[in-house]
């Protein structure tokens, strides 16, 4: 008798068949459906991907940041920059979003670190702070008021023009199909990168790390390495994911961009009702969201209250999230990332 | 001698933000809670007093001794119905409450109060002021700077000379080794945020007189209270103080250089002295 170490399990195994056929079935969608329903997508593929990077460094490194909109932002604005400045294509240059993001994920690392537990978030929430106001003295950039991508940037982006006559739209919905494949194309692989490193050693690393940082150095982890990398991976994505939505707004202010609002309160409540420290969380989180969103966005601030009295009660009493309360009952995980022990006969 | 002025008036805005600044010291100090809500709630307070000023017509500091007990009654039930239920030794639950609290708190008083901004009335106490020596300094700047001292000399009394405050050292020292000796630690997390919440009446109180304020202020005075603290030192009340007087003369010189960098420069203060001094200038807890 032989034992095997393994994650699977069999509704793992239904889940990524049926994953399967749903990105096929997401890929295809403007061939046959309306430019509203490809912005909706659009907006919850981007939210999801930001609550997946929140829950990655929150949910299972333990980081709570509360800085996420200065990734968002500082991507944002290093596509503007490309663009305006250096007159590259918009998507190319959310590569650069990226790379900005990043850069300023170590000087936010270094400072955030530095502080323990629960005044990090806090932490993080200064660092974007200065970013905001630094960038809002970037007069090129339209300075405090923002700007909007230049017409012809907007007019030639690569594969547009293609997009247009092949399903046969205007421009405009040509540039939201190309978004929105876009961030389809950038969800599955931030998902699957996430799942990946969850699942790899490092993953395991930082799970311990989370859960006890003493205990975890003790067995040979090292703590400070694990965490600045899933910072400064995650700096990247957010990045990525901040200059994408800013192409298809086409206009930002540093307001906007830096809203703690839109990217680290929305997010951090999509995590939460959907159940943190997982990944099945987000995915049920963002469809919550975006049901409520549709639902009751007319009650303005009322909606915002209601949403903040939600995530209370579902850490009061569901402190796992809505997927929390139906994996204990049914035990069923879609990404299961527990090691098992099967034995084989 | 402009420098001097500056300097000095940026000291008295410390004043208030040591204000902001005490209530978050206060519990963290006991029970290792950062309340994100806290800037919301001194604004909430600022709302209260405000209508009491305007519905009874008192004077704002009859105003606020009346709003202080209703504060200190709510902080005591958001603790002892809410916060005491998810503190534990996961931060995260706690922070994700508050941060629910914050936002809650901010969109509720906007369909409330609406955006316009307010200021609760002083008469003629808005405008008077003292020369000291070769400088003029406002009263009321004087009275904040005055108050943050006395607030900040009595929470250290109450600390270090009642049976309350013993219970409140030995509840953040080890909360289950105090419960042996007959203290409810879960009752004394409540009285504490019922302090703390007076603590943020007196500190709504003048940023209510001193400027305008909106449902939407609330955060930044979070981060000017959260970097104070840090300034400080965890656990120093002092510190504190300290700290908030570093960030107001970080600001009025910055804003003396050129008024868009009043924030950047009290924001890059904090930051000078985490690099420097990553456990603050005065560290007196562990943690």
């Amino acid at each position: 008798m032989a034992y095997l170490v393994t994650t699977r399990t069999t509704a793992s195994r239904y889940a990524a068949i049926a994953g399967v056929a749903l990105i096929v079935v997401a890929y295809a969608l403007p061939a046959f459906a309306g430019r509203a329903v490809i912005q909706d997508m659009f907006f919850i593929l981007t939210m999801l991907m930001l609550a997946q990077l929140w829950n990655l460094i929150a949910g299972y490194g333990g980081m709570v940041s509360v800085g996420q909109q200065a990734f968002v932002g500082i991507g944002a604005y290093a596509m503007f920059a490309g663009v305006i400045l250096w007159g590259w294509d918009p998507i190319p240059a959310i590569l650069l979003g990226g790379v900005a993001a990043m850069i300023l994920s170590v000087p936010m690392a270094f400072f955030a670190f530095r502080l323990q537990g629960a005044y990090f978030a806090i932490g993080t929430w200064v660092i974007a702070e200065v970013t905001r106001l630094l960038i809002s003295q970037w007069k090129t950039l339209g300075g405090g008021t923002g700007t909007s991508l230049p017409r012809e940037a907007t007019a030639n982006i690569i594969g547009v023009g293609r997009i247009a006559d092949g399903l046969g739209v205007r421009d405009a919905a040509a540039r939201d199909i190309l978004a929105y494949w876009l961030a389809l194309t950038l969800a599955i692989v931030t998902i699957g990168a996430i799942y990946a490193l969850l699942r790899s050693r490092t993953g395991l690393a930082l799970a311990a790390v989370r859960d006890n940082d003493n205990a975890a150095r003790s067995v040979g982890v090292d703590a400070r390495r694990v965490k600045w990398l899933v910072f400064v991976i995650t700096g990247f994505m957010t990045g990525l994911v901040g200059a994408l939505i800013y192409v298809q707004t086409a206009r930002i202010s540093p307001d906007a961009a830096f809203s703690v609002t839109n990217w680290t309160a929305y997010v951090i409540f999509i995590v939460v009702i959907g159940g943190i420290g997982r990944l099945e969380g987000p995915i049920v989180g963002v469809l919550v969201f975006w049901g409520l969103q549709t639902a009751f966005a007319d009650y303005g601030a009322w909606y915002l209250f209601a949403l903040g009295i939600l995530a209370i009660t579902v850490m009061l009493f569901a402190p796992r999230g809505l997927w929390g309360l139906f994996t204990d009952k049914t035990g069923i995980a879609l990404f299961p990332v527990q090691r098992r022990l099967t034995s084989t006969p | 001698m402009i420098w001097l002025d500056t300097v000095v008036q940026g000291i008295l805005l410390g004043g208030l933000y040591a204000l902001f600044a005490a209530g978050l010291s206060l519990v963290f100090g006991i029970m290792r809670l950062v309340n994100l809500g806290h800037g919301d709630l001194i604004v909430a307070a600022a709302f209260l007093i405000l209508t009491v000023v305007n519905v009874l017509q008192l004077n704002p500091f009859l105003a606020a001794l009346l709003a202080a007990p209703v504060m200190f009654g709510f902080g005591w039930a958001l603790q002892k119905f809410v916060l005491n239920r998810v503190l534990g030794p996961d931060i995260l639950p706690p922070l994700l409450v508050t941060f629910g609290l914050s936002v809650a708190l901010q969109n509720g008083m906007l369909e409330v109060f609406s955006a316009d901004s307010k200021r609760i009335p002083a008469g003629p106490l808005e405008s008077a002021s003292l020369a000291l020596g070769p400088i003029n300094v406002g009263t009321m700047p004087l009275l904040t700077l005055a108050s943050a001292i006395a607030v900040i000399f009595v929470l250290n009394r109450i600390f270090y000379t009642t049976a309350l405050g013993r219970a409140f050292r030995a509840t953040s020292d080890d909360a289950v080794t105090a419960s042996l000796m007959g203290i409810n630690p879960k009752g004394v997390f409540a009285v504490a945020t019922g302090l703390a919440m007076v603590v943020v009446t007196i500190a709504a109180l003048y940023l209510g007189m001193r400027s305008n304020f909106d449902p939407s202020v609330g955060p930044a005075r979070l981060i000017y209270a959260f970097e104070a603290v840090i300034i400080g030192g965890l656990g120093s009340l002092w510190g504190t103080l300290m700290g908030g007087v570093i960030i107001g003369v970080a600001q009025t010189v910055g804003a003396a250089l050129n008024p868009e960098w009043q924030i950047l420069a009290g924001h890059l203060a904090f930051l000078v002295v985490l690099i420097i001094r990553p456990r603050g200038l005065f560290p007196r807890a562990v943690d």
